[in-house]
């Protein structure tokens, strides 16, 4: 299937003034396709969880938008350091988050629920020491 | 409720969107943890928070919230005014903590964003 969109976004460790601005593009084009109000806020949300995150917690990783004629795909892929325990971090309210992060209203323990409650699909795979891949789908007609 | 409403209530000056004051304003949520906000705050929701760093703005433009109050005297930076305005928004500005802030606009008549039902086991109310 053929992609209307394919964006790609780097970010980096501790990058906490650019954090967000992924998310804040990736909905600025979902507005110009049209794609409607609820279904972009459900992406740009989840997106900015997932942009937070790698920031946060990862070695650094690229978070990529595609959108395709029925859905669009969200994946974010770092280069570790991996998440030990899958089954906690999925909890809300556990967080590993570093006072920076907390000190800038993040670290709550909402973001890999919020996303899988946001996404229409939801996958994570983990490895320590290699990283952590999170594929997030949502259906463009809600 | 309007937001012109919220501003007399809170004797909070309009920093940004003099001209957007009539729009309503359906629910409230209180806090700085923008994690908590984007777990469950909606674009009808009007944000008291004491917050005053870009990310507040970046939540904000995720979630289409149209108007944010910035409680106990806190004053938002130039950046944070402009991304406001770019968005649309109405900042208010007020010197009262969040408590009394919160405590005025549920007095007259603003409740809190509805949460999921499995908070409500200790039966409180929203």
């Amino acid at each position: 299937m053929n992609g209307l969109i394919h964006s790609e976004y780097p970010r980096e460790t501790a990058d906490y003034t650019h954090a967000g601005e992924a998310s804040a593009d990736i909905k600025r084009k979902l507005k110009q396709l049209g794609v409607s109000a609820s279904v972009m806020r459900r992406v740009a949300v989840a997106s900015y969880e997932v942009e937070l995150n790698l920031v946060i917690h990862s070695d650094g990783g690229v978070l990529s938008l595609d959108v395709y004629p029925d859905s669009i795909l969200l994946v974010s892929k770092d280069r570790g350091p991996g998440i030990p325990d899958l089954e906690m971090a999925m909890k809300e309210g556990y967080s590993t988050a570093n006072e920076e992060a907390r000190a800038l209203g993040f670290g709550a323990g909402m973001g890999l629920p919020n996303m899988k409650r946001n996404a229409d699909g939801f996958e994570i795979e983990s490895e320590v020491g290699k990283g952590t891949e999170i594929r997030m789908s949502f259906n463009i007609n809600g | 409720m309007t937001i012109q409403d919220m501003a007399d209530v809170l004797h909070a000056r309009v920093l940004i969107g003099k001209e957007r004051l009539d729009t309503p304003v359906y629910t409230a949520c209180c806090s700085d943890l923008m994690s908590d906000v984007l777990a469950f705050v909606d674009e009808k929701t009007v944000l008291i928070t004491g917050l005053t760093n870009p990310h507040v703005i970046r939540t904000s433009e995720m979630l289409d919230l149209k108007c944010l109050v910035f409680a106990r005297g806190k004053v938002p930076t130039d950046d944070i005014l402009e991304g406001a305005d770019e968005l649309g928004m109405v900042v208010l500005h007020t010197k009262m903590t969040a408590f009394t802030a919160c405590g005025l606009l549920y007095e007259a008549g603003l409740r809190g964003v509805p949460v999921p039902a499995e908070w409500h086991q200790g039966g409180s109310v929203s």
